[in-house]
């Protein structure tokens, strides 16, 4: 297929007269035809160049990834007419630009802010009030329908976000998630604050993927700059992007477990998250990773004495969590809960545009890591991961694959001395008028950070997309007529970010 | 069944005997900063104007921590000549302006209130509130619950509703969105009541400080009674302060 798109590479600048500037029909045109041939949405956004504001989009197909822009049109119609995957993001450009996506099904806020330029709210919002301003939740009506509000302070230790069901009885015909309290304005701040406070905001996005978009930061930079971290850089980097995956996925499992009142395995999963938050603590002094990554490479070395006792702790852990995932899958009353629970089916996961263990929970076995490989994983052989189902146990028995993928990933990198150079400070010294972008599989999927820099190397755009901005419609989706007390345990076994969402 | 058992004696016993026993986070943990009085001005300079919380003063030669994020950056630009980290985990103050130290900190234990001690020493129960957290000072809250440090132990528990709760804990730099439900959540929360701060951002708005959709701080908004650093505070630095403070 010839297209008028260009082909850019993960993690590549380029400078940004190359990328197509497209009249908006054609940008339209060739847009829908590559979604429409199955091509899935990385970026799409908005942004002001002087006084001009315009578009961009970047795509991916297979293993390509394609972009271009356009200028916005006076009259804006919503591609989400026809694709459902552009709908977040044009709420998103609604949002933060002003620009109103004519013919769009579901015209609502994102984050709940005002837009950037300043023109007059879409959403007809007055800020000064309260989150959800001038909107009414969607509500079904019938005699016998009911609705359950949720949040946005919730019961447990966890973010705020807000639910909002319809139901008929115990069965949710509909769940309406509003997100937005978590929003800090991220992407004005990457774009105004010092750049040596860069890293630290960039940790900061999703404390639970701090090691995910320290490394998309990190990668852009050092695409902006043209420089390449050294090998050992790129191993400690893959090591702690993996950690932060089994982590976060053996504490989803103790929570699912938890969630259907089988307490050995929530208590061990617990446990044994803490032992690898431990590794990385012992990586970088952090258990988050937060100060390990920064732009040319790690700030800190994997000494050889580190490498042992990682290994061993490794090789200690390994049986138990095996152990502990037989135990969990083993168990009549816990698959009883998680089979058939919350099932997406794998068009309405292509419909949506979902990524990551949510998607190769249904048959969709794409992994950037696989795709796009950055870092060391080149040189890794990753495994196609996938499950059929689309319902909690596919999504927790994914993950508890993944556990155990990732740590024969680690124990394999452990194997021989890594070398590598400290970075000090981690220096951003940006390449102007360029495009950068880089995508990472995170531990909840496509993780990507795309900037843009003005003729005289500033920051002129910084957009992050975490995965959960295509897969929190998939937990919408999970529960239509699933019964309400089966939130949680779909909630867990999604776990998508609200922070990462909200910025 | 018999899986279960294998499970549970593969497993063992887990619960760490802290505060009984000391116990030191590796040795790349950065706990309270060591600052070197004699560094030369130049290094501190250095140092300040790398730092990027700008949390060091260079005239008094102190470190700000309710605004450090712990990242080592002044560590490694002076070598360990001008601060260093040492593994020290107990962190939290009970006043603001001792969050400006020279690396010393005064005794919590001394300044807690006589009568929280009373009220709250056998049974603290408390609301924890995110606002606008990353998720990792929340999660480093959380397991508080597993049982390594298993904090129920101690009489202290997390809860669901703000009407059983004796205070909150509030992480996140307490963005514009999430301050009504904040407020609404402590208004909740019967009296006599404790408030605690937890994490850079709730102390000084951490590493999203400056943004216009985020407060400098819960004291701007609450009477805040404990102060926790951290990006996030190391759980051993939370228990400490819940221990030395309420107990
Ligand atoms: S450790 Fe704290 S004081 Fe030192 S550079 Fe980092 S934020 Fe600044
Ligand atoms: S203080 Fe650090 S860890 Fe805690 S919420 Fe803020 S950014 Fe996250």
């Amino acid at each position: 297929m010839k297209s008028e798109f260009k082909q850019i590479a993960n993690g590549k600048a380029i400078a940004r007269d190359i990328i197509p500037h497209l009249a908006f029909d054609e940008f339209t045109h060739e847009v829908l035809t590559i979604v429409g041939e199955g091509g899935k949405i990385v970026q799409y956004f908005a942004y002001a160049d002087g006084s001009a504001v315009n578009l961009l989009a970047v795509l991916r197909t297979d293993k390509r990834l394609l972009a271009a822009g356009c200028d916005v049109p006076k009259n804006y119609p919503a591609f989400s007419a026809q694709y459902e995957p552009f709908h977040l993001f044009e709420r998103e450009i609604a949002e933060q630009f002003g620009i109103r996506p004519e013919g769009h099904p579901w015209l609502k806020m994102v984050r709940y802010h005002a837009n950037s330029r300043g023109v007059s709210d879409v959403f007809g919002n007055n800020y000064s009030q309260d989150i959800p301003g001038n909107y009414n939740y969607y509500s079904v009506e019938g005699r016998d329908i009911h609705e359950v509000a949720v949040g946005p302070v919730h019961a447990g230790v966890i973010e705020p976000g807000h639910f909002r069901f319809n139901c008929i009885g115990e069965r949710v015909l509909h769940l309406e998630i509003q997100l937005g309290y978590q929003h800090r304005g991220v992407e004005d701040l990457l774009c105004n604050a010092d750049v040596k406070r860069l890293p630290v905001i960039t940790e900061g996005i999703a404390g639970d993927t701090a090691i995910g978009n320290s490394l998309c930061m990190a990668q852009a930079f050092e695409g902006l700059a043209y420089m390449r971290p050294d090998a050992g850089a790129r191993i400690i980097r893959t090591i702690a992007l993996e950690l932060e995956r089994i982590a976060n996925h053996l504490g989803d499992l103790g929570a699912l477990s938890g969630d259907v009142a089988f307490l050995p395995v929530a208590n061990y999963c617990g446990r044994m998250r803490g032992d690898f938050l431990n590794m990385t603590l012992l990586l970088c002094g952090n258990r988050f990773g937060k100060g390990l990554v920064r732009p040319g490479g790690v700030c800190f070395p994997l000494t050889d004495e580190n490498r042992k006792t990682i290994t061993e702790r490794i090789n200690e852990l390994k049986p138990q969590v095996e152990h502990v995932i037989g135990l969990l899958f083993s168990t009549h009353s816990v698959l009883s809960r998680f089979e058939k629970c919350g099932t997406v089916s794998r068009l309405d996961a292509e419909k949506l545009g979902l990524v990551g263990p949510a998607a190769r929970a249904c048959g969709i076995s794409y992994d950037a890591r696989r795709s796009f490989p950055s870092e060391h994983y080149r040189l890794l052989d990753i495994n196609e991961n996938v499950e059929f189902t689309g319902d909690v146990y596919a999504r927790a028995k994914l993950r508890a694959d993944e556990i155990l993928q990732s740590i024969s990933i680690i124990q394999s990198l452990l194997k021989n001395h890594i070398k590598t150079e400290c970075v000090v400070r981690g220096s951003i010294h940006p390449a102007p008028s360029s495009l950068v972008v880089t995508i990472n599989e995170a531990w909840r999927g496509e993780l990507s950070h795309c900037v843009l820099t003005d003729a005289a190397g500033r920051i002129l755009r910084y957009k992050i997309k975490d995965p959960s901005f295509h897969n929190w419609n998939g937990l919408a989706m999970a529960l239509r007529d699933t019964g309400i007390s089966d939130f949680p345990l779909n909630n867990k076994s999604f776990n998508l970010s609200y922070c990462g969402f909200d910025l | 069944m018999l899986n279960i058992l294998k499970n549970r004696f593969e497993q063992g016993y887990r619960t760490s005997r802290y505060p009984k026993e000391k116990i030191e986070p590796t040795s790349r943990y950065r706990g309270l900063p060591k600052i070197n009085s004699e560094a030369p001005s130049d290094m501190v300079m250095q140092c300040a104007d790398a730092c990027p919380q700008n949390a060091i003063d260079p005239q008094n030669k102190m470190i700000d921590m309710g605004r450090c994020v712990f990242c080592g950056t002044c560590e490694r630009l002076s070598e360990g000549r001008f601060v260093s980290f040492s593994r020290n985990f107990e962190l939290a103050v009970s006043m603001k302006e001792n969050l400006l130290t020279d690396g010393s900190l005064p005794a919590l234990s001394l300044h807690a209130r006589q009568n929280f001690k009373s009220l709250f020493g056998r049974s603290l129960q408390l609301r924890q509130i995110s606002a606008a957290g990353c998720n990792a000072c929340e999660a480093d809250l959380n397991v508080l619950a597993t049982p390594f440090f298993d904090m129920a132990r101690f009489g202290i528990n997390f809860v669901a509703s703000p009407r059983h709760a004796d205070g909150i804990v509030v992480t996140g730099p307490i963005s514009r969105n999430m301050k009504t439900a904040l407020l609404k959540t402590y208004e909740a929360v019967p009296s006599p009541k404790v408030v605690i701060a937890a994490g850079s951002c709730s102390l000084t708005g951490g590493p999203f400080r400056g943004s216009p959709e985020v407060s400098p701080g819960l004291d701007s908004l609450l009477p805040v009674d404990l102060f926790i650093p951290g990006c996030p505070p190391h759980p051993l630095t939370y228990l400490h302060a819940l221990l030395t403070y309420f107990k």
